[in-house]
């Protein structure tokens, strides 16, 4: 068997510089997993509709499994693994979803931490359609929803006594 | 299932993009992949060239002017969703994108790849249809328009060409006084519709309707335009008769039964929300004061 050529990707992940050698066809979800050993992604249906798979790309949550890891080049990542303080300190989602009970067996919960994340950056004060309009592109089979949507009320609560993160506008993204 | 192995191009210019797509054998357009990439991970789609034209400054462009939206190739979903012009110009172009998939999908997936992969249930396809716009096509043999209507051949089939690049869409301004709205129904939120409808109608200085139109999806293997003119011209927006509006609709879809819906179902979704939609357009009407 030949062996198959592969690309060169520069990338930030977790706001530190990465290079990895991929396949064309390896997925940014794999890529996480498989090359950096970031196994916090989870990687559930594969066709874009579970959100187990959710990373942040430039601060948008988008699926990591409906992406090629070489589209990736100059991009900057933010993955589960990158939410808790050095020291172990819970990121105000993590801990939010702690506090509501908001997981049960946890498979896809770093995905619902990701939109989460993203949505409370976006909207301190969510209201509770924003909540549930973020939320519904990822699935739950144990907890109902419930102590989710409880839990990303409870993270902006949690983010809102903190230090502000200061937010890139649109226009600063592009 | 992972992709079949494919090689990766990223060309740096459209000049490039459509050269490479000239050259090589079997390629395929990569722009935000919400769509290519589940069929790729699937195996229904295995192309041996991938030209990525997600990065191309000259692709990333909304241009609002007297006519028309013209949105480039690599604006994403939520780009025109936050471009308040382009939405405010054309209402109907925001109502729609809030009913595609999720925030999620739409900060990777194009409006124009949404339209080049042609599904039957896509959204943008009927407003492209409704509001008679087009998309520009660029090959190295040249550029030509391509109007809704003929861009649309059949379920996932547009006549674009293999060599052909889609660098933008052209989302026509509708006349003033010209009132849309867009309804669908979808099993959960962010499914794909089991039917939608949007419709555009024109209201004339003493609230009287004229020319109407409605565009639905998911009832046939393209985007059906239908004109309604006839069924409610002359008259006040209290004096539309829906029941006869369901009638005229009914009569002229045929679609299919699938898994999600059966046939009569659709086509009964299609008389009921074509009433909703049309209600929605002359009720936003009266709210804002002056109906575009």
């Amino acid at each position: 068997m030949t062996t198959e050529p592969t690309h060169e990707v520069t990338l930030e992940i977790n706001g530190r510089p990465t290079t990895i050698q991929v396949p064309a066809r390896r997925l940014l979800s794999d890529a996480l997993r498989v090359e950096l050993g970031l196994t916090g992604t989870h990687v559930g249906c594969e066709h874009g509709v579970c959100g187990c798979c959710t990373v942040l790309v430039d601060d948008l949550p988008m699926r990591s499994c409906l992406m090629f890891a070489v589209a990736a080049e100059g991009r900057s990542i933010r993955t589960v693994e990158g939410l808790a303080a050095a020291d172990g300190t819970l990121h105000p989602v993590q801990e939010a979803f702690r506090q509501c009970h908001g997981l049960q067996c946890g498979f896809c919960t770093p995905g619902f931490l990701m939109t989460a994340t993203a949505l409370i950056e976006r909207h301190p004060e969510p209201t509770d359609e924003q909540v549930t309009e973020a939320i519904a592109g990822n699935l739950c089979r144990c907890t109902g929803y419930q102590n989710i949507t409880a839990a990303v009320h409870k993270a902006a609560e949690l983010a809102a006594g903190e230090t502000p993160v200061e937010i890139p506008t649109a226009e600063a993204r592009s | 299932m992972k992709p079949v192995a494919f090689e990766y191009h990223r060309p740096a210019s459209v000049a490039e993009a459509v050269q490479l797509l000239a050259d090589l054998e079997d390629a395929k357009v990569l722009a935000g992949g919400q769509s290519l990439v589940p069929l790729m991970n699937f195996r229904m789609a295995a192309p041996a060239h991938l030209v990525d034209i997600s990065g191309l400054a000259e692709l990333r462009t909304i241009t609002v002017d007297a006519e028309a939206v013209t949105i480039g190739a690599a604006v994403t979903h939520s780009e025109l969703l936050d471009h308040a012009e382009a939405t405010a110009t054309i209402p109907l172009l925001g109502e729609a994108e809030g009913l595609i998939a999720h925030e999620v999908i739409r900060n990777r997936g194009t409006v124009c790849g949404s339209l080049a992969h042609a599904d039957p249930s896509g959204e943008l396809t009927a407003v492209l249809a409704l509001l008679d716009g087009s998309v520009e096509a660029v090959s190295t043999g040249g550029t030509r328009s391509i109007p809704a209507a003929e861009l649309f051949v059949g379920p996932l089939m547009s006549s674009l060409e293999e060599n052909e690049l889609v660098v933008s869409a052209r989302f026509p301004r509708p006349p003033a006084g010209t009132v849309t709205a867009f309804r669908e129904v979808a099993r959960r939120h962010g499914d794909y519709a089991v039917c939608g409808v949007a419709v555009r109608a024109e209201v004339d200085g003493a609230g009287a309707l004229g020319a109407t139109k409605a565009a639905f999806i998911s009832v046939a293997s393209t985007p059906v335009v239908l004109d309604l003119s006839a069924a409610v011209a002359g008259r006040a927006p209290s004096g539309v008769d829906r029941g006869d509006l369901y009638d005229r609709v009914t009569a002229q879809l045929d679609p299919s039964s699938d898994i999600h819906a059966t046939a009569d179902y659709r086509r009964h979704l299609a008389g009921v929300l074509v009433g909703d939609a049309l209600h929605d357009a002359l009720a936003g009407a009266a709210t804002n004061g002056s109906p575009r």
